[in-house]
Formats: C-alpha cells, structure tokens, sequence
C-alpha cells in the first residue's frame, strides 16, 4: 500500500454503499444502452419517422451518458490515468451531445406537440365525414324510397289505385301503424275519410273541414306534426294503455283541370286539399326524423301531380265517349233529315204538278167564262174565282220556290240587265193597286246609280215588288215611297252586322232599296218573327188581303243569295214602317264585243215584217246560193244587191247599206275588219252577218273574233230569215246603249 | 176549171212524189214560197242557174280528175260549190252525193272520185228531167187558168 496523495474518502469506504453505487451505474448504462437499441428496433419497423437525425443525436447523447457510467464502473477503485482520460473524453463528449441535444429539442418539442393537435383535428374531421356520411347515405336512401314510391303511384292513372298504392307504400317504407287520406266533401265543408291502410271499409268519418288543426296543416306544405289526439288521428278505438306514437300530417292539393293556365303555374291560393295523416307504430319511441317528413311531403306532391293525371285522363275518356254518342246521334238525325227531305221533295214534286194541273184549268177556264156573256152577278161570281184561283196559283208557285230555296237547289240566273227599268216596271206594276187604297207611291232613284248590272232581273223585281207590296197592304192611307242608292265604298261598314258582312270589290256594287210607308207598322217584338216562314203578325179576321206569309221569307232567301241583307224597321203599331235591302249586283262589262247572234227561238210577238226598202249586200260566189238569198230577202222586201267576190263587195259597200249578208267561205272576216274599220261606230255602220253551212266551234270563234255582229246557218226558210233581220234591226238599237 | 185543178193535182202528186223519194227537200219548198207576183219566174230562174252552173263544175270536176296527177284539193273545192248550190235549190240527193264525194277526195281515192263523179252526173240528169216535167205542168196549169197562188 503505497500512501498517496489522492484524495482519501471522508469515510472509509463503505462495502456496501459503493455495492449499490456499482449496481446502480451498471443498471444505468445497461438501461441507457438498451434504449437506442429499442429506439433503432421501433424505427425501423415504422415506416414513417421524419427525425431520424435526432434519433442519432439522441442515440449518441444515451450511449456517450452509458458509457460514461459503465466507466464509472472502473473509477470505483484504484484506475490508471488511461481510464481517467477516457473518463474525461466519455464526459466531455456526452456534455457536448447533451447540449447539442438540449439545443435541439428546444425546436423539436413545439412540432411535436403540434403534431399530436393535427392528430387531434383530423380525428374530430373524421368523425365529421362520418356523420355526413351517414346523413348522405340515409337521403339517398329515402330519395330511392320515393322515386320508388313515384314509380309505383305514377305507373297507373286509376285515382283509386294511385291513393291505395301511396298509402300502401308510405306505410311500408316508413314502416308506419297508420295512413290515413281525408278529400274534401263535394260540399267542400267537410272531409271525409276515403282511404286507410289497415281499415279496409273506412267507415265515412267526417269532420268539418274548418278545424284550427286542418287549417294548420292546409296553410303551408311542410308536414306539421299533429297531437295524436287530435279528430283527425283518432282512427282507432282508443284501446286503452298504449302510447300512441308521433303523427304527423301533410296536405295534398287536388289540382283540377282549369287550374293550369298555358301562361303561368296554377295558383295554389284557390285550392281545394286533401289531407294524409300518418302515424308511428305507438309504443316504439320512434320519432319523426327530418328525412322522413321531407319524404311524405315530396309524396304528397307527387300524389297531387298524378291524381290531376288520373283526373285529366278522366275526364278527355268521359269527353271522348260523349262526343261518340254524339257523333251516333247526328248521323241518325243526318239520315233521318235526307230521309225527310227526299220524301217532302218527292211529295212537292208530285204534289206541285198535280196541284198546278187542276188550277191551270181552273184559272184558264174561268178567264175563258169571263170572255162569255154573264150577268153581273156571275160576272162577279167568276171574278172572284179567278182571285182566288191566282192567289192559290200564287202560293202554290211561292211554296215551291221556297222549298227550293231551302234545298239550296235554286240558283241565281246571272245576266244583264237594265236597273232603272226594273224599278220603272215594278212602279208602273203598283201604281194602280196603291191608287185604289188611295196612296200616293214615289219613287226615288239615285243619280249615281247604274244603268245597267248585272244579276238576277227576275228574283230582284221580285223583291222589290214583295216588299213595296207589303207597304202598300198594310198602308190604310197616306204615302208609300221607294228610294234605291247605291252604297259608297266608305259608307258599307256602317251596314255590318253579326249576319251581313259587306266587302267592298272592283266589280261589284252594293244597292240599297228603301220602301217607307206610314201604314199600321209593326210591334218591335213582331220584328224578328217577320222573316219566318208562315207566321202572320196580324189575326186573321183583320187581314184584308191574301198572303201566305210566305212572301218576306222567299225574299230574305233571294238577298241571302244575293249576298245582302234585308231587314225591317219600325217605331210601334200605327207608325209606318221601314224596309231595306241591300244586294250586291255586277257592273256590267264594258268592252266593245259584241253578243253573238245565233239565231234565237222564234219570237212570235214583236216581229217586224215590214222591211221595206231595207238596203242589204249579198256576197256569195256561188251563184245559186246567191240568187236564192236575193230571193229571200227580196221577198222580205229588202232593196238587195249582190256581190260575187270580196273585192267587189268592198268596193260596192256603203254607209246606206243596213246589213251584209256574206258566205262564210269567202275571205268574209277580212271583209268585215274592213267594213269595221271604214264605218267605225256600230250604229252607222253596216251589220255583218255570215251565212255558213258549218256548225262547227271554230267558225263561230273566228266570227266572235273578227268581230261579226251575226252568223246564220243555212238552210234559211223565210221565217228564218224574217226573225234573223228583225232581231238584228231590234237589238242594234240595245247596243247602241251600251 | 177542171182541167185546171187536175193540172194543179197532178203537178201536186208529182212534186210530193219527189218530195217522198228524196229528190228534193224543204227546202225546195221554201224556194216555191220565195215565188210571188213581183217574182213570177223566181224557181225556175234560180233552177236554171243551177243547171248551168253545175254542168260548168262537173266538167271542171272531170277535167281535174283525168289528170295525171289530180289536185284533190281543187276538185274538193268544186265538189264543195256543188254542194253548196244543191243545197240551195234543195237538191238532197246530188248534196249528199257531194258529201261522199268529199270524203273520196280526203282519202284521195281516184276510183272513188270517178264513181261520184259519175253518180252526181247521173243524178243530175234525172233531177233535170223532173223538174223539167214539174215546170211543164206548172205552165200547162197556168195556161190552163189556173191561179198561181195555189201553186205554193
């Protein structure tokens, strides 16, 4: 034992004291060895681990602190300088790693910590999505559960099946205890129970429909929760000790077919509803969860779309069938009319002729008596006959005109004619009858109207003549005036109305004929009868005169074909009254052709036979045919001169000749050009008039054409030839008004 | 006046004979009506222009159709004169002997033409001779006493 000078321990070494030290710093170092060691084992089993550097720092720090220890070990006993340096560089090394490692976990610690906040947060995000996931997946669940529900409710339009099937699917989707549907009472006042699901006969509950409940759920379109107490949701026999479970109603509108505007939504303001109440199985807790009020209210409106289907589908079958019985029915009427007309216009037919047999031997016999020797009595006696007989003639001859006018069989004979004339006529017509009854008649012709028109002379007399001699009928005393005037362009809307529809055209004219009188005048409610067929507006014993009543009737047909209007006015019995008419007539056509004159049916009362002196030119260059034309004419007493060839005919024809007789196969249009052109105006002129064999078309065409005024066919008898020049010297004088 | 009215009965018969069998037509007649005091002469005027004037076509007719090559449109225009005149006087036959004529004439048949030709000169002929014996017996009535106005 050597005395050093180290340091000697304050005690002497305690055995014990320095066996634990020694445990200690062994367990120490193994410890701190043994935790890099799990450290790089758990690193390197994680895959992620972002500090690896800080893990050989911290490695470094451990092993240099064990192994600082484990030196320690040796520094327990007697140790050389080597261990104490080694001690030393172990110490002064793990100081340095110490800080450094201190140093580090300053910056290390904070991104840790956050580390574990970002954690912490996705966590909670996690948990988010779950949830939402789980609100996602139960809508689409509940979406699938309606576009199932639709399907089913849309795929039929019968209303009873659409109801029963929402209800059906409603209670197995939400899995419900009850469903019940209200409609409204056809009062309006009332629901009533229709459909339940359990129920099958719903017994026809009804609560009025002004409940503060019903007003509630009918106010907006969410599903309201209701008490289950509540008139509506008592279903069942309240069976004693149960919870009845959540309830729930919506309303479903009954939307009807003239709520859909083309323009715009249907208002939901005037609505009638029905109400669907639905309620939880009692006894389970459940309640109504958000999706599934979202669900009934999408059903109910759905609901709604396809009972309006189910009704417009209704409806267009009910219209549909009604139009087809309709449509039976009008045949059957249509045929049963045919039926009837052909039957009244066989009979008419029938019934015309042998009507008009015996009165035509009535009427001419007795003017035939008159012409005898009578006594006055008789005479008066067959006077009367023949009155009567010609009113009879006369309504028998109206009945079938109208009959005819009625089949829409008559037409309008269209020619020209001379319209002052017809009114001159039917004045001269009426004049003596009105001077009779001591009525002065005047007549009153515009100076712009027409001479000439063209349309039916016959049926317009008619008229006039019908409608001054009612005036003159039902005039006791005073005046009867007729005024015609034809209606201006600007002045023809003033005469529309609902019937009469006048449009003003180039060839056309519209004439108005006024005839007023200051008779017995009409009441106004008399007005419209007057027109219909049959009816008097006068009882019979004061009727003094015939009249079928049929005559106002044929005239409105006639200016109903002619398109016009006729009407009647007049201020009250006693006051006179008003007719008028309008018709539409043609101008007639101006232009320089002439008529062509076939030779007309003989005419037997104003033939003039006297042709005396007449100056006519023949042509013809056959020699027989010439001279027996000249025979003709000469026996007519016509001065004749005869030409052979067209040369000569130009040459020898003049102004004093009246008309020129020409074979057709002669050059006789250019002959006739000729004579057109050197004589000019038709009244001084000679007529032209061709003798041809031919009948065919186009000889007549080339006639029109060249402008002959006549084309005879031969053979021409004496008579022939008699009417031909007389029509020719008659008519010349017609067309020289034109 | 006896002699007279058989005159006047036989030249009755004789013209209805010729009336019925197609020799003359109404025409005919109308010319008879044509005759009056101021035209005494009128008929037989106007038949002897006829006989004149249809001897010149049917020679005119024949000249043409011996020719070697016949204008068919020529003779067609004389045949259509002749008709024309026929049917002035009322000569029904030799008109419708024409229209048949005409007929050849389109078809341009020569044989059919010669035949017409000589069928219309035929006729002619005959209807010559009887109005020949009409007319004599219309003179022998007149010079007889008769009264010309019954002759219509």
């Amino acid at each position: 034992m050597d005395p050093c000078n180290c340091i000697e321990p304050q005690w002497p070494a305690d055995e014990l004291l320095m066996k634990y030290q020694y445990i200690s710093d062994f367990f120490i170092a193994l410890a701190y060895f043994s935790i890099p060691l799990e450290l790089i084992y758990f690193v390197k089993k994680s895959a992620v681990f972002p500090y690896r550097w800080v893990l050989v720092q911290f490695g470094a720090f451990i092993v240099l602190c064990g192994a600082t220890h484990l030196i320690n070990l040796w520094t327990f006993g007697m140790h050389s300088r080597t261990v104490a340096v080694v001690m030393t560089t172990a110490k002064a090394l793990t100081a340095a790693v110490s800080c450094a490692t201190a140093l580090m976990l300053v910056h290390i610690i904070p991104d840790l910590l956050s580390v574990k906040t970002r954690e912490l947060f996705l966590k909670n995000k996690a948990a988010e999505l779950d949830r939402e996931m789980g609100l996602i997946r139960t809508q689409e669940e509940t979406g699938r559960h309606v576009r199932m529900l639709t399907h089913e409710i849309r795929s039929t339009l019968d209303r009873h099946t659409i109801l029963k099937t929402t209800l059906v699917e409603l209670g197995r989707t939400l899995a419900l205890e009850e469903c019940a549907l209200w409609m409204p009472t056809r009062t309006g006042l009332e629901l009533q129970l229709s459909y339940t699901l359990r129920q099958h006969n719903p017994v026809g509950y009804t609560v009025p429909i002004h409940l503060p409940v019903i007003n509630q759920v009918f106010s907006s379109n969410r599903a309201v929760k209701i008490s289950p107490n509540s008139p509506v949701a008592r279903l069942r026999p309240f069976a004693g000790k149960y919870v009845p479970g959540e309830v729930v109603a919506v309303r479903v509108p009954l939307l009807h077919l003239s709520n859909f505007q083309i323009n715009d939504w249907p208002e939901l303001s005037t609505k009638r509803y029905a109400l669907m109440v639905l309620m939880l199985p009692s006894d389970s807790a459940r309640q109504w969860h958000v999706h599934e009020l979202e669900l009934v209210e999408v059903v109910a409106d759905q609901v709604a779309v396809a009972l309006s289907h189910a009704a417009i589908l209704e409806e267009s079958m009910r219209a549909r069938d009604l139009l087809m019985e309709q449509n039976v029915a009008l045949d059957l009427a249509r045929r049963e009319a045919e039926t009837a007309i052909r039957a009244r216009n066989d009979f008419l037919a029938v019934m015309n002729h042998e009507m008009r047999t015996p009165m035509h031997a009535i009427i001419a016999l007795s003017s035939l008596l008159q012409e005898t020797e009578l006594s006055p009595e008789q005479r008066l006696m067959v006077e009367m006959i023949l009155k009567s007989s010609n009113l009879l003639a006369t309504l028998i001859n109206d009945v079938l005109d109208l009959s005819r006018l009625e089949d829409g069989s008559l037409q309008l004979e269209k020619g020209t004619f001379n319209l002052h004339s017809v009114f001159k006529e039917v004045f001269n017509l009426i004049k003596p009858v009105a001077s009779v009854n001591k009525l002065l008649v005047t007549l009153n012709l515009a100076s712009d109207m027409p001479v000439y028109a063209v349309g039916d002379e016959k049926r317009l007399m008619q008229t006039i003549l019908n409608v001054s001699g009612n005036a003159i009928k039902f005039s006791k005393e005073g005046s009867i005036s007729i005024a015609a005037f034809v209606i201006k362009s600007e002045s023809l809307r003033e005469y529309r109305n609902a019937e009469f529809f006048p449009v003003p055209s180039d060839g056309h004219f519209y004439l108005c004929v006024q005839v007023k009188d200051m008779g017995s005048g009409i009441s106004p409610q008399d007005i419209p009868k007057l027109f219909t067929k049959f009816t008097q507006t006068q009882p019979l014993a004061t009727r003094n005169s015939g009249g079928s009543g049929l005559g106002l009737a044929i005239c409105k047909r006639f200016v109903n074909l002619m398109d016009g209007h006729i009407w009647i006015e007049s201020e009250g019995l006693g006051k006179g009254c008003t007719a008028s008419f309008i018709v539409k007539l043609g101008f007639p056509e101006r232009h320089n052709e002439t008529k062509l004159l076939f030779v007309p049916k003989v005419q037997a009362n104003h033939v003039q036979t006297n042709f005396a002196g007449l100056k006519v030119l023949v042509l013809d260059d056959n020699g027989v045919s010439r001279s027996v034309t000249k025979g003709l004419l000469m026996h007519l007493g016509c001065n004749v001169t005869t030409v052979g060839s067209s040369d000569e005919c130009i040459r020898v024809v003049s102004q004093e000749h009246k008309v020129v007789f020409m074979d057709v196969s002669m050059d006789c249009y250019e002959v006739a050009s000729h004579i057109r052109e050197r004589f000019g105006k038709r009244h001084e002129r000679p007529l032209v008039v061709a003798l041809t064999g031919n009948t065919d078309k186009a000889t007549k065409e080339n006639c029109i054409r060249f402008g002959l005024d006549g084309v005879i066919l031969k053979p021409v008898s004496v008579d022939k030839m008699r009417n031909v020049l007389a029509e020719l010297l008659e008519h010349r004088v017609l067309f020289e008004a034109m | 006046m006896d002699a007279a009215s058989q005159l006047l009965k036989q030249w009755s018969d004789h013209l209805q004979r010729l009336c019925q069998e197609g020799f003359l037509d109404d025409q005919f007649l109308q010319l008879k009506q044509l005759q009056d005091e101021d035209n005494p002469k009128f008929v037989v005027e106007v038949v002897s222009l006829f006989f004149d004037d249809s001897e010149k076509l049917l020679s005119n007719m024949a000249k043409a159709l011996e020719e070697k090559v016949v204008d068919f449109k020529q003779v067609d225009a004389y045949v259509h004169q002749f008709k024309g005149s026929s049917a002035s006087i009322g000569a029904l036959r030799l008109k419708n002997g024409c229209i048949n004529f005409r007929n050849y004439c389109e078809t341009q048949n020569k044989e059919g033409c010669l035949r017409c030709l000589q069928q219309l000169k035929q006729e002619c002929y005959v209807l010559k001779d009887n109005l020949k014996a009409l007319f004599m017996l219309e003179q022998q009535y007149v010079a007889a006493g008769g009264s010309i106005s019954k002759l219509s």
